[in-house]
């Protein structure tokens, strides 16, 4: 009970004082996850290493020849890495929920969408960027064939966004349950049809020798809609989990 | 006084009440457009020149279609109005909603795989109609599986309206890449019959099957949400003295 008090004695100090801005706000949960990250340095490997495993299987798998993994590299490789970032979404909001840390969010004054978006910026820079930068040096061991790397980088860039994007919503509804794991992924899978098609079909018609700036455009608007909606969504689903 | 209808569906006891003058009527209207709908369409309607009697399948096949996406809004409609006015009653119209939706999406799965196997000579092809109604049906098993997650009630319809109503933004961008996504590796070999020339002795019976199939989806919806009612109001006085009543009658 002497913590409320407290608590009261800094929400009085807190009308003294301005309380910090939108934009305040949004950088301090950026740079706090950020250091989170940086200082569980192990767990950032995790998802680049399950990449890297998966698509060693591919060829263990079905063939070595280089021209059937030619024709399954652009697929497989995007099929990978939306794996790769649907496991390491689970843990987005976890350590904060348990911790209670979610709660504090959800109180302060900045809006709850732009610490969602912060958070999930943080887990795009710690998995999905890692993931595009790594994706062409396993393109050369799917013998992707050359010309289709630039846009395999760049669909990915873009289609990892809106993966983690769309992700945070399920990952926001599934972490007040224990098991969310599983059910995260079947939840948020058929959500990631659109992007999975467009982003494979870029590298895929550019490796055929056709322009892919269409679908990369559809793979901009989806992370421009997403930015939008999601966060928004997951808040919502964010204050769901917390006071359900 | 315009809105006093919405004001009492926020009851589920008046609701339950009310609509049970209206399953006699649901029943017997559904029960014979289906009869009438299906003998006319499989035993009356004449044979097509190209598929001979197979083509009969889309009697039952397409209106489980119409219905499984009509359905999907239902639910996230349902869904919304439980979150936006706490309307207990929408909550349980959705979660009931779910599960018919999946199932009518299940039949009209394996209607089409059924009627795959003598047209075009194999059980599932990856055409972009069906390919975009098995991500409806995993878009209803994922609203199902959220509803079940939770221990708390009010937490389940939270979350699964808010997953629906997000699936519910996406369905359109889904369809329309399965669709995209199909012109680009269509195979040659395989074509639909366009429906737009289907002539009107074929029609009439499918429009008949069509409104019956809306029907008897009512009335599931109905008679599920009545059961839904009874179960979460089982603690109530109403349905204590409803379950005395029915006790002393039999």
């Amino acid at each position: 009970m002497s913590g409320r008090a407290a608590g009261i004695d800094d929400s009085l100090q807190a009308q003294a004082t301005p309380v910090p801005g939108l934009w305040p706000g949004f950088w301090a949960t950026l740079r706090r996850d950020l250091l989170l990250a940086f200082r569980h340095r192990g767990e950032m490997a995790n998802p680049i290493l399950f990449f890297l495993m998966v698509i060693t299987m591919v060829p263990l798998g079905i063939s070595p020849e280089k021209a059937v993994l030619a024709m399954l590299a652009p697929g497989m490789l995007w099929v990978v890495a939306l794996l790769a970032t649907l496991l390491s979404l689970d843990g987005l909001f976890r350590s904060d929920f348990e911790d209670g840390t979610l709660e504090q969010l959800l109180i302060a004054p900045q809006p709850l969408y732009f610490q969602v978006l912060a958070k999930v910026l943080v887990h795009w820079l710690t998995s999905g960027l890692p993931l595009t930068l790594m994706a062409p040096l396993l393109g050369v061991m799917l013998s992707l064939p050359e010309g289709g790397y630039g846009v395999l980088v760049l669909s990915l860039l873009l289609g990892t966004a809106s993966l983690s994007l769309i992700g945070s919503i399920g990952a926001a509804l599934t972490v007040a349950l224990r098991k969310g794991g599983l059910l995260l992924s079947l939840i948020i899978l058929p959500l990631y049809v659109p992007v999975l098609i467009f982003g494979a079909s870029a590298v895929t018609s550019v490796v055929e020798g056709f322009p892919a700036s269409g679908q990369l455009a559809i793979l901009g608007a989806f992370l421009a809609t997403s930015i939008v909606l999601a966060p928004l969504a997951a808040a919502g689903a964010l204050r769901i989990s917390v006071n359900g | 006084m315009g809105w006093q209808w919405f004001h009492r569906l926020g009851s589920p006891r008046w609701f339950y009440e009310k609509s049970s003058a209206w399953i006699p009527w649901l029943a017997v209207l559904s029960i014979a457009l289906l009869l009438w709908g299906s003998v006319w369409g499989l035993a009356f309607a004449p044979t097509d020149f190209k598929q001979g009697n197979s083509y009969r399948i889309i009697y039952i096949h397409v209106p489980a279609a119409f219905l499984s996406l009509a359905g999907y809004y239902v639910m996230a409609i349902s869904g919304a109005i439980g979150l936006i006015w706490k309307m207990k009653l929408a909550d349980m119209v959705m979660k009931s909603a779910a599960v018919i939706g999946a199932v009518l999406t299940f039949v009209s799965l394996v209607t089409g795989a059924v009627w795959g196997k003598p047209t075009w000579g194999t059980w599932w092809v990856w055409d972009a109609r069906i390919t975009s109604m098995l991500v409806l049906f995993f878009l209803y098993l994922g609203v199902i599986a959220l509803q079940e997650a939770y221990q708390q009630q009010d937490t389940a319809n939270k979350a699964s309206a808010i997953l629906a109503l997000v699936g519910m933004v996406n369905i359109p961008i889904i369809y329309k890449s399965v669709d995209w996504w199909y012109t680009l590796h269509q195979p040659a070999t395989i074509k639909f019959t366009s429906e737009s020339t289907i002539h009107p002795s074929m029609l009439y019976p499918l429009l008949v099957m069509v409104i019956a199939f809306y029907l008897f989806y009512a009335l599931a919806l109905l008679l599920r949400t009545r059961s839904e009612i009874l179960y979460r109001e089982r603690k109530t006085r109403w349905v204590q003295e409803l379950a005395e009543a029915g006790k002393g009658s039999h």
